[in-house]
């Protein structure tokens, strides 16, 4: 128990490893340390971010669901309207078809009337003047009567 | 006994209780001590071979352990012996920040070095006190004492490199006027500057006593607490050699007080690792 060069040699070899700790061993554990932990808790931000991402694309998948549906419900209803537009438009066209065939058709008659009566005129003077020669017979001046004739025709 | 029937108890414990000395004999010159008076007679010019070498390989061991771990640290997933590196580095990173305040970055390997080299020397407590000078003694080496931190020298040897690190930062820190001021200007102070030169003798010697008490506490608690540990297992020892019933009943205790020193050890090296700190931090403190 006497107090000799020991207490030296150990204070020398006492410094010599806290240096060595300092040196070869604290810094390199507790940087890995460090560096884990900020990889730890980068990973947990990372997966903070992912569902964060997630909750957000579900909502903007919602979304664009209900945008769609509108859609297409808005281009369904544009159709039944045109459909309804074009039968319209088809009913209208078949009228005003119909009117202008009958007008037409119309016109053709009258004009068949007219020509018919046109001819009957001509006629009627020819076979009432053939009639009345006949009646007459050759004694009867044709260009006095035919006169006559004429005026009676232009009546009918 | 190391089956020596011839000696007696008081011999046995002295045995025990003697290093390895090598040292400059006033008669025979630089050569190891043969009996305690021979060591005693040495002087300061000698070495304690047991406890020295006991100190610097358990240092080694540390030194070895904690850079293997170093070595294959990753930032990956910790392994096996780097969790325990590891987990033996949280713990005392968190003591360190919880007492030390300034900023260091040598008092944190300080206080890992502290905390695992003295626990190492602890634990070479609970090696049954025979099994090693057995050992030794059929090799030719007479005297082992395989606990460092039973041997004053050790102890006071690191306390007395705290010391010389409490001196070193307070200097550092607060200056050479600082440092002086702190020593001469409190507890007690006065306004009157002719009351603070009275006062300067008085806190001087007040202070100082408590400066030059830390070294010697911080030394000599750890000593202590080891050596009568050490005591208490070579005195259960003895029962061995007195039949079998109190050899039985000294198992019993053997294995109670092995048991308990569990505790001592872990506790006396938190203790030194604490108050080193501690000191430390107080050396930094600017008032």
């Amino acid at each position: 128990m006497n107090i000799n060069l020991t207490l030296f040699g150990q204070l020398i070899s006492f410094l010599f490893f806290i240096w060595f700790c300092k040196k070869f061993v604290w810094t390199a554990i507790i940087h890995s340390m460090e560096e884990r932990q900020k990889k730890i808790a980068d990973g947990l931000d990372a997966a903070d971010r992912a569902s964060r991402d997630l909750e957000l694309a579900q909502e903007k998948a919602t979304e664009q669901l209900k945008e769609a549906k509108q859609e297409a419900s808005s281009i369904i209803e544009q159709a039944n309207k045109r459909a309804s537009q074009i039968v319209d438009e088809a009913k209208e066209q078949a009228r005003s078809e119909g009117d202008r065939l009958k007008v037409a058709a119309q016109a053709e008659i009258e004009q068949e009337m007219n020509r018919a009566k046109e001819e009957l005129r001509n006629n009627v003077a020819t076979l009432a003047l053939a009639g009345a020669e006949k009646v007459l017979k050759a004694n009867i001046d044709e260009s006095a009567n035919r006169a006559l004739v004429d005026d009676l025709a232009a009546q009918l | 006994m190391a089956g020596d029937t011839q000696q007696t108890g008081t011999e046995y414990i002295q045995h025990h209780l003697t290093n390895l000395t090598f040292g400059q004999h006033p008669d025979h010159g630089w050569s190891f001590a043969h009996n305690a008076q021979e060591a005693a007679e040495m002087g300061f010019m000698a070495v304690n071979v047991d406890s020295l070498g006991w100190s610097i390989g358990l240092g080694l061991v540390f030194a070895f352990l904690f850079r293997w771990a170093a070595m294959r640290a990753t930032t990956g997933i910790p392994t096996g012996w780097q969790n325990f590196a590891e987990m033996m580095i949280e713990f005392v990173d968190g003591t360190v920040k919880d007492s030390f305040h300034g900023r260091n970055p040598w008092i944190a390997p300080m206080a890992l070095t502290i905390f695992v080299w003295v626990f190492l020397m602890n634990l070479m407590d609970l090696i049954p006190v025979d099994i090693i000078p057995w050992l030794m003694s059929l090799g030719g080496v007479h005297f082992q004492k395989i606990v460092p931190s039973t041997d004053p020298n050790i102890t006071l040897g690191m306390a007395l490199a705290v010391f010389g690190m409490i001196l070193y930062y307070s200097i550092k820190v607060k200056g050479i006027g600082g440092f002086v001021g702190e020593l001469t200007l409190q507890p007690f102070g006065a306004k009157n500057p002719i009351v603070q030169a009275i006062f300067v003798p008085i806190n001087l010697a007040l202070e100082l006593v408590g400066l030059l008490a830390k070294p010697f506490s911080l030394g000599l608690r750890l000593f202590g607490n080891m050596y009568a540990g050490e005591m208490i297992f070579i005195l259960i020892a003895m029962m061995y050699s007195a039949g079998w019933i109190l050899g039985t009943f000294g198992g019993a205790l053997q294995l109670g007080w092995a048991i308990f020193h569990i505790l001592i050890i872990t506790l006396q090296a938190f203790i030194f690792m604490v108050l080193t700190i501690v000191y430390l931090s107080m050396a930094h403190e600017d008032h």
